[in-house]
C-alpha cells in the first residue's frame, strides 16, 4: 500500500462531527465576556470527516513499528510484549471514569489496588515504603534528589553537595541531581565495564551527598561488588539510588533494598509491562528505606481499619511532584501483571530475560564484538566500530529493511558505535534466530563494503531523513511549515 | 508465565547454545547471598480470576454519582473514534521515535500536537509534551529563571490551582543559585477572585516570572490578561499562563493574543479519561526566541533523501541524553500517548465541534448558576464571568453539604476549605456539556436537602 503521505491540516476541510445542542437556555458569548475575548481565529483547525480522519489515523498507525508489529530490543527500554487484559482493567468505567478529587469512601477499590501494588513493590524491592505518585522513570529520579537532600539537611548537614554517576549512567541521571542542585561528578568504568570501584573510593569525601547506580549497568553487566560499593557509600555518609531502568534482569530473584540501596525507582512501563505509548506516558514509583520514608512526596496512603484514603499533612515531605495521585491508568495495568504473574511469575520473567539476552548474545559474539565478560544480564552491547564511523547507524537501517525494529545505538557512550540489544523475555527462540541471522548477514556485507547500507533503509514509509536540516531550521509547527514554504 | 514462550526443550536447547548447564548458571554474577528464596506476593490469578478481581475493584469505586467535579480534572464526552483510532497497538505499543523512518506514525501525529497546542494557546511553538499542566507550570518556571540570569523569585498567583502551585514550590526549592527562590503570593486576590492589578507591581521585585491561570482556580477568566502582561513584562518579568481546563479556548481567545511569553495547561479535556487523575498530558507552549531553552521533546518537519515529507526528533541537543547534566531538563519519557488522544480528538471534533462545546460548557453553567443562586441560603462568591466552573457559597461548612448530596447520589462540586479555609463554606461547582437541564435541577434538589 502507498498512501499520499500528509498530516492532517493537509487534508481538505468538509462536514463537522456533530456535538448536538445542550437543552439550556441558549447564550451569546459576547454578553458574558469581553469582545476581545470571544475567540474567532482558531489558525489551521478546520473540519475533517469523520471517515476521513479514521483513514489518516489508521495510515499513520501503518507507518509505526510497536512491539505488537515485531521485534524491539531496544536496550534499556524493556520493550516487552503488553499483555492485552491490562489494557481492558484500564478501561472499566470504574476506574477510568473515577475523578481524582472523588470522596474517599466513593474511591475504595481505586485507593486499595494503590495500597496493595504500593505493598508489592516494597517487597519485590526490598524497601519500607513507596510512592506512586512520579510520572516516569526521570520523575522518579528527581524525587529520590530531593529526597536525598531534604535527608542531610534534617541531620544539619548540608555541604553535602556531589552526586556520584557512573560515566556509563543514563543521561537522565545528571540531569535529575542537577534539577535538585547537586554537583555531578562522575565516576569512570574498568576495562571491563563495570564501576571502577578504586575511582570510587577516591571521590568519597565529606561532600558526598550520594550515588546513582543503575544495576545491570547500562552494558547488561551486574555490577558483582555492589555490596563493597554500597559500604564505602554509606560509609561516606552518602545515600545509594537504584535507577531502575533495568530491573528486568533480576526481578523475583533478588532486591535493590538487599544490595544496600536507600531509594530506587522502578519503571512500569519497562519491568511490569505497560506499553510505552509512543515515548510515554510511564509511571516511576520510588521505594525507600525507613530513613527516609518521612520525605515521601504527598499524597501518601494510608489504611485505617478497612478504609483507605490519602495524606497530605506531613511536614517533612518534599511535598508535592505533580498534580493529583500518580498515573492510575498505568498503575491498574501494572497491579493486573503482578496479579497475573504472581512470585513465580516474575522470577520466570527475569530467567528468560537473561536466557534470551545470553542466547542472542553467544549468537552475536560470533561476528560482532561483544562489550564485558562472558556473560550479560537481559542486554548486552555489541560494537561495530571496525566497520568505521556511522556504521551502527547503517546496520539500524538496515535492520530495518529485515524486519526489525534497530536496538539503542550509540549508547552507552562508553562503547563506540554501540548497539545496546535488550531482547526481553517475551521474545521466542525463532524470533532470535531470525533476527541473529538478519544482523551476521548485514555485518557480512559490510565486511565485504562498508557503505553497503548506506542507502538503507529502502523500505520503509519514508528513507533516510535530514535530520541536521531539520535542526538547523525548525519547522515546529504547520503554521511554520506554511511560512517556509511561502 | 503466560507470556514466555519457550517450552522446557527449547529453554534447554538454548542453554547448551551459551553453554551452560541451568538457568541458575546464568545468573552466577549476582553474590549468593542476594538470591531472595521466596517472594511474599499473591498467588498467581488466570485471566479469567484476574477479570473477575479487576471488576470487583473497579465495582467498589462508585463513579455513578451525577458529578459536578472539575477543578484541574474534566469530564468531558469522548467520540467513540478518538478511542478506537488511539488504541491502534502500533501507536501505543512503540517508544520514544528515535528511529523516525519506522516512527512516521507517533512523529507526525505530535507534529500535529505541536501545532494545536501554538494555534490554540495563540503561542509561536509547542513541545512533544510534558507530564501534566503542574510539571509543565513548574517546567516553565524553570525556564524563565534560566531566560532571566541573575533573578531568583518566581511570583504565584494565588489563585492558580493549589496543586500547581505546591508543584512549583518543589521544583524550585533547590535550584542551584536561586536560594531565594521564595514563592510569595501577590497578596490575596482582589475582592473579585482574580489577579490584583494594584498588589501585582510591588510583588514582583526581581522576579523572573509570575505565574497565573486562567480561567483561574475559581472558574473566573481573568480578563485583564493584557493588563497583566504590561506590569509583568514593566518588571522585567514574563507572563507564564497556565490552561487547565483547554476546552475554555474554543470559547475564549487564547492567553498568546494578550501577551503571555509561557502558556502551560493540562490536556485532558480532550479525549481523555479522567482515570483517577492521570495519565493524562501536559501541555507548553511559548515564543519561538525561547526555543533553545524549552524543555521536553521537539518534533521538526524535514524531507527524506527522495525530497519527500517527513517528521524526526530535533533539537536533541537541549535534552538530557545529549546534554546530560548541562539539559533544560530531566524530562525523557512524556506522556506521548496523552498528546495522541489531545490530537485525534481535535482532528474528530473540528473547529465547529469543538466551538460548540465550549459554548455548551458556558450555557450549562451559566444555567447552573443562576438557578442554584435562587436556592435558599446559596449565593455566588464572584461576579465576574466565569467558563465552566464557578464558587457557591452554601448555608453551612461545604463537607456537610457534600456528604447530604452523595447521600441523594449527587456529587455538588469541590468543596474550597482544603485549599482555602477562608472559603471552608465553598463548593467549586463544575458544569460541562455533559451535564443537561434535568441535571442541574437535581443537583439543586440536592442542594436544597443538603
Amino acid at each position: 500500500m502507498n498512501y499520499e503521505y500528509r498530516n492532517i491540516f493537509e487534508i481538505p476541510c468538509g462536514k463537522s462531527w456533530e456535538a448536538g445542542e445542550a437543552d439550556t437556555p441558549p447564550v451569546a458569548l459576547e454578553e458574558f465576556y469581553p469582545a476581545e475575548f470571544v475567540r474567532d481565529d482558531f489558525g489551521p483547525l478546520c473540519d475533517v470527516a469523520e471517515p476521513e480522519v479514521v483513514r489518516h489515523y489508521t495510515r499513520l498507525a501503518a507507518m509505526n513499528f510497536g512491539v505488537d508489529a515485531g521485534f524491539y530490543p531496544l536496550g534499556s527500554c524493556t520493550m516487552k510484549y503488553n499483555p492485552k487484559v491490562n489494557e481492558a482493567a484500564a478501561a472499566l468505567p470504574g476506574f477510568a471514569a473515577l475523578h481524582p478529587y472523588a470522596a474517599a469512601a466513593d474511591a475504595q477499590g481505586a485507593l486499595q489496588l494503590m495500597y496493595d501494588l504500593e505493598r508489592y513493590l516494597c517487597e519485590i524491592c526490598g524497601l519500607e515504603a513507596f510512592t506512586l505518585c512520579p510520572s516516569a522513570g526521570a520523575h522518579g529520579e528527581l524525587v529520590g534528589m530531593l529526597m536525598t537532600r531534604a535527608y542531610h539537611r534534617s541531620r544539619g548537614d548540608d555541604g553535602r553537595n556531589v552526586m556520584l554517576i557512573p560515566d556509563s549512567a543514563h543521561g537522565t541521571n545528571p540531569a535529575s541531581a542537577r534539577m535538585a542542585g547537586f554537583d555531578v561528578v562522575a565516576v569512570a568504568s574498568t576495562p571491563q565495564g563495570l564501576l571502577d570501584v578504586g575511582d570510587l573510593k577516591a571521590k568519597l569525601d565529606e561532600r558526598l551527598a550520594g550515588m546513582m547506580i543503575t544495576n545491570p549497568n547500562t552494558l547488561g553487566l551486574f555490577e558483582r561488588d555492589i555490596l563493597e560499593i554500597a559500604a564505602a557509600v554509606h560509609g561516606a555518609g552518602g545515600l545509594l539510588y537504584y535507577d531502575g531502568a533495568n530491573l528486568n534482569a533480576f526481578v523475583g530473584r533478588a532486591r535493590p533494598g538487599d544490595m544496600g540501596f536507600d531509594i530506587c525507582h522502578v519503571n512500569l512501563h519497562k519491568t511490569f509491562s505497560t506499553p510505552h505509548g509512543g515515548g510515554g506516558p510511564g509511571s516511576g514509583p520510588v521505594g525507600v528505606a525507613d530513613r527516609l520514608v518521612e520525605f515521601l512526596p504527598i499524597p501518601r496512603l494510608v489504611k485505617e481499619g478497612e478504609a483507605y484514603r490519602f495524606e497530605s499533612n506531613l511536614p517533612n515531605s518534599i511535598g508535592r511532584i505533580r498534580s493529583f495521585a500518580g498515573n492510575f491508568g498505568v498503575l491498574v495495568r501494572a497491579y493486573a501483571y503482578l496479579r497475573h504473574l504472581g512470585a513465580a511469575g516474575l522470577r520466570e520473567v527475569a530467567d528468560v530475560a537473561v536466557l534470551n539476552a545470553n542466547y542472542l548474545r553467544a549468537r552475536v559474539a560470533r561476528f560482532l564484538e561483544v562489550a564485558g565478560e562472558a556473560l550479560c544480564m537481559h542486554e548486552f552491547v555489541a560494537s561495530t566500530a571496525k566497520y568505521g564511523r556511522g556504521s551502527a547507524a547503517d546496520v539500524d537501517k538496515a535492520l530495518i529493511d529485515a524486519g526489525f525494529h534497530p536496538p539503542t545505538t550509540y549508547f552507552p557512550l562508553v562503547v563506540p558505535e554501540a548497539l545496546m540489544i535488550e531482547p526481553t523475555e517475551t521474545e521466542t527462540r525463532e524470533t532470535l534466530d531470525a533476527f541473529a541471522a538478519a544482523l551476521e548477514r548485514i555485518v557480512a556485507d559490510l565486511e565485504g563494503d562498508p557503505h553497503a547500507y548506506a542507502e538503507a533503509p529502502l523500505k520503509a514509509p519514508v528513507r533516510r531523513l535530514d535530520e541536521a536540516g531539520a535542526a538547523r531550521k525548525p519547522v515546529l509547527t504547520q503554521m511554520m511549515a506554511q511560512t517556509e514554504g511561502e | 508465565m503466560p507470556y514466555v514462550p519457550h517450552d522446557d526443550d527449547t529453554l534447554q536447547a538454548m542453554l547448551a547454545e551459551i553453554g551452560v548447564a541451568r538457568l541458575a548458571d546464568l545468573f552466577e554474577p549476582v553474590p549468593p547471598e542476594l538470591e531472595r528464596a521466596a517472594f511474599d506476593l499473591p498467588e498467581p490469578l488466570a485471566e479469567p480470576a484476574l477479570a473477575r478481581h479487576l471488576a470487583e475493584l473497579a465495582a467498589r469505586n462508585r463513579v455513578d454519582r451525577l458529578s459536578f467535579l472539575g477543578a484541574g480534572a474534566y469530564e468531558h464526552f469522548i467520540p467513540a473514534a478518538v478511542t478506537h483510532l488511539a488504541s491502534q497497538s502500533q501507536l501505543y505499543t512503540a517508544y520514544t521515535p528515535y528511529q523516525p523512518e519506522v516512527s512516521q506514525g507517533t512523529l507526525a501525529v505530535i507534529f500535529e500536537f505541536q501545532t494545536y497546542v501554538a494555534a490554540l494557546t495563540g503561542m509561536e511553538i509547542a513541545n512533544a509534551s510534558m507530564y501534566d499542566g503542574a510539571t509543565a507550570a513548574a517546567e516553565a518556571a524553570l525556564m524563565c529563571l534560566r531566560l532571566n540570569p541573575g533573578r531568583s523569585r518566581v511570583v504565584v498567583a494565588p489563585n492558580l490551582h493549589p496543586e500547581y502551585r505546591a508543584v512549583v514550590e518543589t521544583y524550585l526549592s533547590n535550584i542551584p543559585g536561586v536560594e531565594a527562590a521564595t514563592l510569595e503570593c501577590c497578596a490575596p486576590y482582589a475582592e473579585g477572585g482574580r489577579v490584583d492589578l494594584n498588589r501585582l507591581t510591588g510583588a514582583l521585585g526581581e522576579a523572573a516570572c509570575f505565574v497565573m491561570q486562567s480561567p483561574n482556580f475559581f472558574g473566573l477568566v481573568e480578563t485583564e490578561l493584557a493588563q497583566i502582561a504590561e506590569i509583568v513584562h514593566a518588571e522585567g518579568a514574563l507572563l507564564v499562563v497556565a490552561v487547565p481546563e483547554p476546552m475554555s479556548l474554543g470559547a475564549l481567545a487564547p492567553p498568546g493574543h494578550f501577551g503571555a511569553d509561557v502558556v502551560v495547561g493540562e490536556g485532558q479535556s480532550f479525549g481523555g479519561a479522567l482515570s483517577f487523575g492521570g495519565p493524562g498530558v501536559g501541555f507548553f507552549a511559548t515564543r519561538q526566541e525561547f526555543l533553545r531553552q524549552m524543555p521536553g521533546r521537539l518534533i521538526g518537519k524535514t524531507t527524506d533523501r527522495e525530497g519527500k515529507p517527513g517528521y524526526v526528533l530535533t533539537l536533541q541537543t537541549r535534552e538530557q541524553h545529549i546534554r546530560r547534566e548541562k539539559a533544560t531538563s530531566n524530562i525523557c519519557t512524556n506522556h506521548a500517548l496523552g498528546a495522541t488522544i489531545f490530537t485525534i480528538y481535535l482532528s474528530v471534533v473540528g473547529r465547529t465541534g469543538l466551538v460548540s462545546l465550549a459554548r455548551q460548557n458556558v450555557q450549562n453553567c451559566a444555567y447552573a448558576q443562576y438557578r442554584t443562586t435562587e436556592l435558599a441560603g446559596y449565593k455566588m462568591v464572584f461576579e465576574e464571568p466565569v467558563f465552566n466552573e464557578f464558587v457557591l457559597r452554601g448555608p453551612k461548612e461545604a463537607e456537610g453539604i457534600r456528604q447530604a448530596c452523595l447521600a441523594e447520589g449527587v456529587d455538588p462540586g469541590l468543596p474550597l476549605g482544603r485549599f482555602y479555609p477562608e472559603y471552608d463554606d465553598c463548593l467549586l461547582v463544575t458544569v460541562t456539556e455533559t451535564k443537561t437541564r434535568a441535571d442541574v435541577d437535581r443537583l439543586c434538589e440536592a442542594l436544597a436537602l443538603a
